[in-house]
């Protein structure tokens, strides 16, 4: 208890045992600075849309694949996610009220995904969603979510090119994660050509548009630019034409299972990445997919991501911590894991904002939001409904982990829509 | 005998009005709206299952690519409920207003010349049944008339399921890729997505439900039907007796496609849109273990297949969103071992007896319906 206290502001190290105990909530209701009490907000005041809300708890849901290919990715959210909901009801939860949450698994399939996010929209009224991964089930639960009034919490980083009004997306828009670290690799590597290559969808295509884009303001050279199916193994061609090309960088956005065999076959070609020759910068690759591409494979390739698990910060360090604890001591953390965990927070931050829970209400409330807790540092929510956050680059070690060797010194603004990339 | 094989015995049609009075009455009384679309969204699966019954039970066509014609059929649809939606208003933030989002995301500037037929709800109708059919009879064709057969041809469907979803997903300016075509609102100026519409929407598909069903009866009762099972039992037999075999195969295998095409079609317009995941190989398949779980020699089986194993899904996923998969692994190995004629052969062999033994009762002259009509009917034969 004394340590749940402590901590209070943060409830960084609230232990899960605590939480499980349930007394933790009371306590920390009566000290930390944020525990509101549910007498204050009468019910049928904070809740005037018939949202899952009593006198003592809120209802939201969590929509992750869970089983299926994604569910290698996505598993780290819904744990995040569980993390955070978790921290938060040891703190005394929201207005008063301890989070209870729905689990539906999309199955890596994204009708699924629209069927389970209409269930628990009209079935369980849940008072928000905390969900989706891929593109395509965001995509797929999008029209769900604006018929119904929902309120959705997206994590991962995406191509941009929208903005709805029942969604906020904690994850990084393309142009955050893009054009800082491809300057980033000209200034400080002076790199001149460039070679793109990416998974065949919307989010790699989107991305490297935005790249080429940005290469030719620079006045250097795409010298190729390729795509392959989802799932694809085989790299033995492009890395080829790799050779054949001799560009500085590439600029790789393989996502998935096909980064096993894309890095292996890179090492195997012979190309060191340790020694920059040609150098290799993903915005795909985070601690996850390290874990199943190996280390040993990937060393020396850089990735601008906003968070990594290194990240050298109090908050982050107090994160890693109560997620180990949580989840155990051998687990990574990626950044979408990191995003995802900023959800629940930023829901609760609208929700005492607004002093409501209804989504109108915290869809008003939401821009401006801060949240100085964040492991990544500070971030803050756009009109359009993105994050402002930094750009920093890693470098992939040996044991899976990144050095952290640029950021960003301000906040990227979030630009969905980017003029002049389109 | 051959006249007797035309008419629905008392059995049969005990078992279309209880089906009927499930679809129509039991279903729509006891689910709230958002079950029974989900009911409705079950239900379009049971239309590629009446077409497999047909190809493979029947038929002895084991077709592991029916998803191409569901996913045809719903395309067709979901590219006009997309075409209506894109108008230059609600496009209006994207680079070239009035072509559909996806298209925007990669650079084209214009509507594909292929596209513009679909702008007509007329065009859009035909071709929903008149393109997959097409497709399949061209895959009939070069198959069956070069007597390619059995696993062979299982083999080649699942090549053209895995092919086409490639295709799709790397043309995705042109299909909208592995997002598929979504946000689709309106039918006509009639929004599909409230209650109401969702009501409407599951009571038409009930109804081209029970079409499929009378015509895929109709030809399991005629000559051809007859002949279907003759030549999944000895082809070579009826071709010695001077059938086309191949021309036989070819109909019954466009009839599946148009009826899981029908289905595709019905699915867009009740789950508001459609992707490649129902194209490639794992739908093409789950919708073959629909059948199977149904029992691949009964029509009406195949509609409780397909009801019974997506609620099994739902269910199971909701109670347990982690472990569900293996709730279904468990339910197909059951059945497969279990039961290897399915739901169907469950009923031949427990209930039909007694539902036979009352029928006869109460209409003493009848003999219709014995339970070895229908085991001689059902036999496999592979």
């Amino acid at each position: 208890m004394t340590k749940n206290t402590r901590n209070g502001p943060s409830g960084l190290n609230a232990s899960r045992r605590q939480v499980l105990l349930g007394g933790a909530a009371l306590t920390a209701s009566l000290f930390a600075p944020n525990g509101l009490l549910a007498a204050d907000y009468p019910t049928d005041q904070v809740n005037t849309t018939g949202l899952a809300v009593t006198d003592d708890t809120v209802t939201i849901g969590i929509l992750h694949s869970v089983t299926g290919t994604m569910a290698i990715s996505e598993t780290g959210s819904v744990q995040a996610e569980k993390l955070a909901i978790s921290q938060i009801n040891d703190m005394g939860g929201v207005l008063g009220r301890k989070i209870d949450f729905i689990q539906e698994d999309g199955a890596s399939d994204w009708p699924t995904f629209a069927e389970k996010a209409k269930k628990l929209l009209v079935n369980d009224k849940v008072a928000s969603v905390m969900g989706c991964w891929t593109s395509a089930s965001r995509k797929a639960v999008l029209p769900v979510f604006e018929q119904y009034n929902g309120f959705l919490y997206y994590p991962t980083f995406y191509e941009g090119l929208e903005q709805s009004p029942n969604v906020i997306y904690t994850g990084q828009e393309a142009t955050q994660q893009i054009i800082a670290g491809i300057d980033w690799v000209v200034q400080n590597h002076g790199a001149e050509k460039f070679y793109l290559l990416g998974s065949d969808y919307i989010w790699p295509r989107t991305s490297n548009k935005i790249a080429r884009k940005h290469i030719d303001k620079l006045g250097l050279k795409v010298v190729g630019e390729e795509y392959y199916p989802l799932g694809h193994t085989q790299f033995n061609s492009v890395i080829n034409k790799i050779k054949l090309r001799k560009p500085d960088v590439i600029y790789a956005i393989v996502v998935g299972g096909s980064n096993v065999a894309f890095y292996k076959q890179l090492k195997a070609a012979g190309i060191d990445m340790t020694a920059e020759d040609p150098m290799l910068l993903t915005i795909s690759v985070t601690e996850d997919e390290i874990r199943g591409i190996g280390g040993e494979n990937i060393v020396g390739a850089y990735a601008a991501m906003k968070y990594f698990q290194s990240l050298d910060n109090k908050n982050n360090v107090e994160f890693v911590a109560a997620f180990k604890e949580m989840w155990g001591e051998d687990m990574v953390i990626g950044d979408v894991t990191q995003a995802a965990y900023l959800g629940p927070w930023l829901w609760k931050a609208a929700c005492e904002k607004a002093g409501s829970f209804d989504v109108d209400k915290i869809r008003e409330a939401s821009p401006g939001i801060e949240l100085h807790t964040a492991p990544e540092g500070y971030v803050r929510i756009h009109e359009n409904h993105h994050l402002w956050s930094k750009t920093r680059i890693g470098r992939a070690r040996l044991d899976g982990q990144y050095d952290v060797v640029y950021e960003t010194a301000e906040l990227m603004e979030p630009d969905p829509f980017p003029e002049g990339y389109q | 005998m051959r006249a007797g094989t035309k008419i629905l015995t008392p059995a049969e049609i005990l078992g279309f009005v209880v089906l009927a009075l499930l679809i129509f009455a039991v279903f729509p009384i006891a689910l709230d709206i958002f079950r029974l679309n989900l009911v409705g969204k079950y239900l379009t699966y049971a239309f590629v299952a009446i077409g497999l019954v047909l190809c493979w039970g029947a038929g002895g066509i084991l077709s592991l690519g029916q998803g191409v014609f569901f996913g045809l059929g719903g395309y067709c649809m979901a590219m006009f409920l997309k075409l209506e939606a894109s108008t230059p208003e609600a496009t209006a933030i994207q680079s070239t207003p009035g072509i559909p989002d996806f298209m925007d995301w990669n650079q084209l500037t214009a509507l594909p010349i292929w596209w513009e037929p679909f702008n007509s709800f007329a065009f859009t109708l035909f071709a929903v049944v008149a393109v997959p059919t097409a497709f399949a009879f061209l895959i009939g064709l070069a198959m069956f008339k070069r007597r390619v057969g059995g696993v062979y041809f299982a083999i080649i469907t699942q090549a053209f399921a895995a092919i086409l979803t490639i295709l799709i997903i790397g043309r995705q300016g042109y299909t909208g890729g592995v997002n598929g075509i979504t946000d689709l609102r309106t039918l006509l100026g009639w929004d599909i997505r409230t209650d109401d519409a969702k009501y409407v929407l599951y009571f038409v598909n009930g109804v081209l439900l029970f079409v499929c069903l009378f015509a895929a009866m109709a030809i399991k009762k005629s000559k051809l039907g007859r002949l279907l099972i003759a030549l999944r039992d000895q082809e070579d037999r009826v071709r010695f007796s001077g059938y086309d075999v191949a021309n036989f195969k070819i109909f019954v295998f466009c009839v599946g496609a148009a009826m899981a095409a029908v289905g595709g079609a019905m699915f867009t317009l009740q789950v508001g849109f459609m992707s490649p995941s129902f194209v490639g190989i794992v739908p093409s398949i789950e919708m073959v273990i629909f059948c199977a779980v149904g029992g691949r020699h009964s029509i009406l089986g195949a509609v409780y297949g397909a009801l019974l194993v997506n609620w099994a899904k739902t269910t199971f996923s909701e109670a347990f969103p982690e472990l569900w998969l293996f709730a279904m692994g468990a339910l197909f190995i059951s059945v497969v071992l279990l039961f290897p004629n399915g739901l169907a052969g469950l009923y031949a062999t427990y209930v039909a007896p007694n539902v036979d033994t009352l029928i006869n009762r109460l209409r003493p002259n009848s003999r219709a319906g014995t339970p070895k009509d229908i085991v001689a009917q059902g036999s496999p034969a592979e």
